[in-house]
């Protein structure tokens, strides 16, 4: 691991300890919690305020704001819960195996909006809440493999083999990961296709667009935030007979 | 602009504002829960250490 600085090197390695996560977290949320808010509330005023309406869509597009944030969490909380899951699969580290298990149910709740912002923005626009095509069918696929991790790691009595069952299953479903990315590239589909990732030329006014970046940014932080939340329930839970809990205890 | 036109969201109200209303209650209750379970949880073992202390 010569290729990470010792100091980052030496903050994951006291990471990995639960007391200190427990501690450092738990000093750490407040602040990413204003940070959130403020972006939040900048990216709501751009975007449902100064942003001007689509000349096509009207003021439905608004819904982009969350709709799109949303399903690019769901993919990308997915590739997180998968390499943390390999890391504690590989290295039996129990901090990782806690960060994969508590991303599960707050990507599942992202994907779940995508799905839902999705239907309530296709009504309108495609005149349908649903189609069986090959972004919207991926996508729903992506909240069964969260369901299907949650369910699995509540199944198994002993935590750490659930995680080792759940670590395996999330990195057998990374799989559908490419095949959301390009799923409006490879099928027709109802399904617009990229305006944002093109980067050469993005398709969408730069008055439109810093709303949605904003907004991208700021559920990254509640991501960090709400998985982190979970993270600590879960230490306490599978902690709970070891000194320092105790000693978490007696100090309140 | 004034509120009314704000809220009517061009005709797209129904839409718009029931996505934004569960993108909140979900976020909201993602990230509540958990701290919930904790402070049961720690109120739990609080009442099961005192009672191994004095049973």
């Amino acid at each position: 691991m010569f290729l990470i600085p010792k100091p980052v090197g030496k903050f994951f390695h006291r990471m990995a300890s639960p007391p200190y996560f427990y501690d450092f977290t738990g000093r750490l949320i407040p602040w990413l919690s204003w940070i959130f808010l403020f972006l939040v509330i900048a990216g709501l005023y751009g975007g449902l305020v100064l942003a001007p309406a689509d000349y096509q869509q009207g003021d439905s597009f608004r819904i982009i704001y969350i709709h799109v944030p949303s399903a690019w969490m769901s993919l990308f909380v997915y590739v997180v819960m998968a390499i943390a899951g390999g890391i504690g699969l590989i290295w039996r580290i129990k901090l990782a195996e806690i960060v994969a298990i508590s991303s599960a149910s707050v990507g599942a709740g992202f994907t779940f909006i995508a799905l839902v912002t999705g239907s309530l923005w296709g009504k309108p626009m495609w005149g349908t809440w649903w189609v069986w095509d090959a972004r919207l069918t991926s996508e729903l696929i992506l909240l069964f493999l969260y369901l299907g991790v949650i369910g699995l790691y509540g199944a198994i009595d002993d935590k750490r083999t659930a995680s080792r069952a759940v670590a395996i299953l999330a990195l057998v479903g990374v799989v559908n990961i490419p095949i959301i990315h390009y799923s409006v590239e490879w099928w027709n589909t109802l399904h617009q296709g990229p305006t944002v990732t093109k980067m050469d030329k993005p398709s969408i006014h730069i008055s439109m667009l810093w709303p949605l970046l904003v907004m991208a940014v700021a559920f990254k932080f509640y991501y960090v935030i709400a998985m982190l939340q979970r993270a600590r329930t879960e230490l306490v839970v599978r902690e709970r007979n070891s000194q320092w809990v105790k000693l978490l205890l007696e100090s309140k | 602009m004034n509120w009314q036109e704000f809220f009517a969201m061009g005709g797209y109200a129904f839409y718009v504002w029931v996505s934004y209303a569960i993108t909140f209650v979900v976020l909201l209750a993602l990230v509540i829960m958990p701290i919930i379970q904790r402070k049961q949880f720690m109120r739990q073992q609080t009442l099961r250490l005192k009672r191994q202390e004095n049973p």
